[in-house]
């Protein structure tokens, strides 16, 4: 069941969401058995920026029926650090590596787009674009005309592949994927988490009129929410988005299961990546990725 | 790692377990009370010996979910309180939709679990006594840590403390503990770092191992910092994945950053830390 996607060939189409498996870290707890059973076809790392981020304050979760709320706030060491020393590390993983990253103008993009393209262990580049302009204060990715413009800008600096991940806090996210195609994207994937809140508990006893104003839970003010609670968001988007583009269509949200990964590439997914399900269980990659195989019609 | 004098004293954290990947089905062994507390016995025939003050990611193998606010649904966090050759216990406090539901659970029924995980406590380098201090159900890392520093003949007292007296019933699960109560009904009253205090006015030779609630473990921290003891805080927090991942359940470190309390601890060096603070509790 392997499968080629912008150019890579995959030995199956399963492939973690950016930001939901810290390979390294993986390696760590669970030994060269990471290895010997790495659970998805590519590794996308989680969201590099070009300067070093420490990640919003705690509380960075809350569990919600059938899903999670995080406000991680991107940690990581930084576009100098992570090629130094996380990529060599990940490019002995038995699988092409994706380096996902983000910046807030067209230029800070082109710049990590940039140093991406220089670097062999890197088989393809995604752009996280749910971060806000900061003149507009809008996502990039929530605007489809600005969309286009620092896919037009970005592109002609990597040869690789470009993969755009959409946002689905958006007006129109068909118009969104028309427009990283039109830019020159080789692919998009969706869905990322949906904007989503939650509240200080309020105390056991206590009469609501005499408490100071609810604040909001995590240390970052608002999340995003994953997990099963957002599979049938996912599965609208992602049919809409492939009907509308040409380019390849990664899908996710909520997958956690091999029926889950099905409905996804039967409306158009070429892959599907799991997150939330791999903090339950590390090997969800690879159960549903064996299940699909076994479930193959013919 | 850490600077200062305390850390001088901690031995290296040897090579530590290694998990299985990937969560296993397990069958629970059995459930025993113990006060306000329950011991969950759990058959594991394939996971390794675990490091004292590792711990596993658990969730009930059927009717995870559909609890309070239709949750459990990630995997909760317990410290491994005891381990003999393929059984490990769990010291169980029912405090939320997930303890709830492995409360419920019985002999002979399923559960997954992952681990064991992350960095256990640090065995003392030179010949000093080990003062375990412990507040309600996190004694739990305490037990496996006594049965581990008593085979290696290291000198070891157990300090506990609990809200009340069908907490302190818990206390069984160590040998010749020292009990206090917050309400007084058992043992001297008052907390368990004045117990603490008392030792170290007797002999400050020592090194502390603590795990409970977070103002507990500050407690700890601050006294022991006073006192030149070296000490390693077993912390809890709300953590989605156990293994490095979801990058949820970070403490600020000393010197900026912050640390994952599932791959850099749970077992933290009080002098890596400023202050436990304390925040947001564990998805329960």
């Amino acid at each position: 069941m392997s499968v080629e996607f912008c150019g890579l060939k995959l030995a199956h189409p399963v492939i973690n969401g950016s930001g939901t498996f810290d390979a390294l870290a993986a390696r760590a707890a669970f030994g060269p058995a990471l290895d010997s059973e790495f659970p998805f076809a590519a590794y996308v790392s989680k969201t590099i920026t070009l300067e070093p981020r420490r990640g919003n304050p705690p509380p960075r979760l809350w569990e919600t029926p059938a899903g999670l709320v995080n406000s991680i706030g991107l940690p990581n060491k930084g576009l100098v650090c992570y090629l130094a020393e996380d990529l060599p590390e990940l490019a002995t993983l038995p699988v092409p590596v994706i380096t996902n990253v983000m910046g807030s103008t067209a230029a800070e993009i082109a710049a990590l787009v940039e140093a991406c393209d220089a670097r062999a262990e890197i088989s393809a580049v995604e752009l996280n674009v749910s971060c806000p302009n900061v003149k507009t204060g809008l996502d990039i990715g929530a605007d489809p005309r600005q969309l286009e413009e620092v896919l037009r800008a970005v592109r002609p600096r990597t040869g690789k592949p470009l993969i755009v991940k959409l946002t689905p806090n958006a007006a129109d996210v068909p118009a969104c994927a028309l427009a990283a195609e039109a830019g020159g994207a080789d692919g998009v994937s969706l869905i990322n988490t949906l904007r989503a809140m939650a509240l200080t508990p309020v105390p056991h006893g206590g009469s609501s009129a005499r408490q100071s104003p609810r604040r909001p839970w995590l240390g970052g003010g608002s999340g995003g929410l994953s997990g099963p609670a957002i599979r049938a968001v996912a599965l609208a988007q992602v049919a809409a988005v492939s009907a509308r583009v040409r380019i390849p269509v990664v899908g996710m949200g909520g997958v956690s299961s091999a029926a889950h990964a099905r409905d996804l590439l039967d409306v158009g997914a070429t892959l599907v990546a799991v997150g939330t399900e791999s903090f339950r269980d590390p090997a969800a990659g690879a159960r549903i990725a064996r299940d699909l195989l076994a479930a193959r019609p013919g | 790692m850490s600077d200062g004098p305390a850390a001088a004293s901690l031995g290296e954290r040897s090579d530590r377990a290694i998990a299985p990947f990937g969560r296993r089905l397990l069958t629970v062994a059995g459930m025993d009370e113990l006060g306000a507390y329950r011991v969950l016995r759990v058959a594991d025939p394939v996971g390794p010996r675990p490091d004292p003050g590792q711990f596993a990611m658990l969730a009930a193998a059927e009717r995870w979910g559909g609890g309070e606010d239709e949750r459990p649904y990630l995997a909760r966090a317990f410290s491994i309180a005891r381990w003999s050759e393929g059984e490990a216990h769990y010291l169980l406090e029912d405090v939320g939709p997930g303890t709830e539901r492995l409360c419920e659970l019985r002999a002979g029924e399923g559960l997954w679990a992952l681990g064991p995980l992350g960095r256990g406590f640090a065995m003392p380098r030179e010949r000093r006594r080990a003062l375990l201090v412990g507040g309600g159900v996190g004694i739990a890392p305490l037990a496996i840590l006594q049965d581990t520093l008593s085979r290696k003949d290291v000198p070891v007292r157990a300090l506990l403390g609990f809200r009340d007296a069908v907490r302190a019933v818990g206390a069984a699960l160590l040998d010749g503990a020292r009990v206090t109560t917050d309400d007084g009904s058992i043992g001297a009253g008052g907390l368990v770092t004045d117990l603490l205090a008392a030792e170290l006015d007797q002999d400050e030779h020592a090194v502390v191992y603590a795990c409970g609630p977070a103002p507990m473990l500050e407690a700890v921290r601050a006294l022991c910092a006073t006192r030149g003891v070296p000490a390693q805080l077993a912390l809890e927090a709300g953590m989605a994945c156990g293994f490095g991942a979801c990058y949820g359940c970070v403490v600020p470190r000393r010197g900026g950053g912050y640390l994952r309390v599932c791959v850099d601890g749970p077992v933290i060096d009080a002098a890596e830390l400023d202050e436990v603070e304390a925040h947001a509790g564990a998805p329960a």
